[in-house]
């Protein structure tokens, strides 16, 4: 816990823009793959993703995480209500979805800090994406 | 026999879904076991209930919490159920021993919390709780001794606020809860209900402020005010500093230090408070 808290205090803990505490375009796509890589080995949340083009997924994700943390982006995918309709996804499946992302940034080497305030905004992307 | 044996096949066929059922939540949200047997701090009931459980789901939990302040320990041991984190429904025995005579207090607190709005993390506002928790007195002689107004029994009512906020202070999950008690309950009702100063029930704030210092670590303060209606001896507000660890979602395990002030002529009464969670399902 002191090593984390230590490389926490290592990076920019609150200034400068979130974009770079996650290393910019690149570090955002390698966590984005990270991200799939545990969705891949999850089995309570792989089936939500038999039909997803991955490709397509990885580009999208890394296009909104880019624009929702301050970077240089638009997101061009859908919008969340569209990409989760009919999709039946629960509160708890999105929780554990927001516990393997957790896991991709601690795969990552993401600092605890860091990875606070990107859950922070990709909080209010929930009610769009429960039980649509 | 068969029959038995057809049971425990079924039930661990059933095992992976009850496991499963409750993981609902990120980890330590939905707090620690509070004195009383409600999901909350040490000594305050938060506006979470008890278990990882979401709305589709249903959790079941025990605990169990040691106090040992300079007179007097007290020793706490209950269960909680959680039902699709809308009501939960808890039942705790507290065991209080005066130190230097042996004499102890037995109490039976059963209580119900029903969240009315909000997910502590999601939503805009703060998760907000009404409950109840029914008390029991089984040791009534001490309570009749110092000049409680009722020994048998009494109902208090809470109102509880709490929000989480992701990554507010320098990045630190930060963590509030604000709870609104009806009670006339002298130190817990351990010393009965009202007394010959007062016998009716008043409003007492109590407060909790948490930083999560990691996933797994949470460090904070808590203050809760207390009546004061016997005669006989001053009931001073409770506080106390924590540190809460949650190694996973089955298992949890507080220490604190608690400053519980005047109780029944005995000043400055400070220690040690540990308790545990665990998370059945």
């Amino acid at each position: 816990m002191l090593a984390l808290l230590a490389a926490g205090c290592a990076t920019p803990g609150t200034r400068g823009a979130l974009y770079d505490d996650l290393g910019g375009q690149a570090g955002i796509e390698k966590l984005v793959g990270r991200f799939i890589f545990e969705i891949g080995n999850d089995a309570l949340i792989r089936p939500y993703f038999e039909e997803t083009d991955l490709d397509r997924f990885h580009e999208k994700l890394t296009e909104q995480i880019c624009e929702v943390s301050g970077g240089p982006c638009r997101y061009s995918g859908d919008s969340m209500v569209d990409s989760h309709r009919n999709m039946g996804v629960t509160e708890a499946h999105f929780n554990q979805t927001v516990d393997l992302l957790i896991r991709a940034m601690e795969a990552e080497d993401i600092p605890h800090r860091v990875q606070n305030r990107l859950l922070a905004v990709l909080a209010p992307l929930r009610e769009d994406i429960i039980y649509q | 026999m068969r029959k038995w044996k057809k049971s425990w096949a079924l039930g661990l066929l059933l095992l992976p879904d009850l496991c499963q059922a409750a993981d609902g939540k990120l980890l330590a949200t939905p707090g620690v076991s509070q004195v009383e047997g409600s999901a909350g701090g040490g000594l305050v009931p938060w506006a979470m209930l008890a278990g990882y459980a979401s709305r589709d789901e249903v959790s079941a939990s025990a605990f169990a919490t040691r106090v040992s302040v300079d007179d007097y320990r007290l020793e706490v041991w209950g269960a909680a159920f959680n039902w699709q984190d809308r009501v939960e429904l808890s039942a705790a025995h507290q065991n209080f021993t005066l130190k230097q005579s042996g004499d102890e207090i037995r109490q039976n607190v059963y209580g119900l919390k029903v969240r009315l709005y909000g997910d502590v993390v999601y939503s805009t506002w703060p998760q907000l709780s009404l409950g109840l928790q029914h008390k029991r007195l089984k040791d009534p002689a001490i309570a009749e001794a110092v000049g409680a107004d009722r020994t048998d029994h009494d109902t208090e009512f809470y109102l509880a606020a709490s929000k989480l906020h992701l990554g507010a202070l320098a990045g630190y999950n930060l963590l509030w809860n604000v709870t609104l008690r009806s009670s006339r309950s002298n130190q817990l009702g351990l010393l009965g209900y009202g007394g010959d100063e007062e016998s009716s029930r008043e409003l007492l704030g109590e407060a909790s402020l948490a930083v999560l210092l990691h996933r797994q670590w949470a460090l904070g303060y808590e203050y809760r005010m207390k009546p004061d209606n016997l005669g006989f001896a001053e009931e001073d507000d409770w506080s106390d500093f924590f540190i809460a660890y949650f190694p996973s979602k089955s298992f949890n395990v507080t220490a604190a230090y608690a400053d519980l002030g005047s109780i029944a002529g005995e000043d400055d009464q400070k220690g040690l408070y540990l308790s545990m969670t665990g998370y059945l399902w």
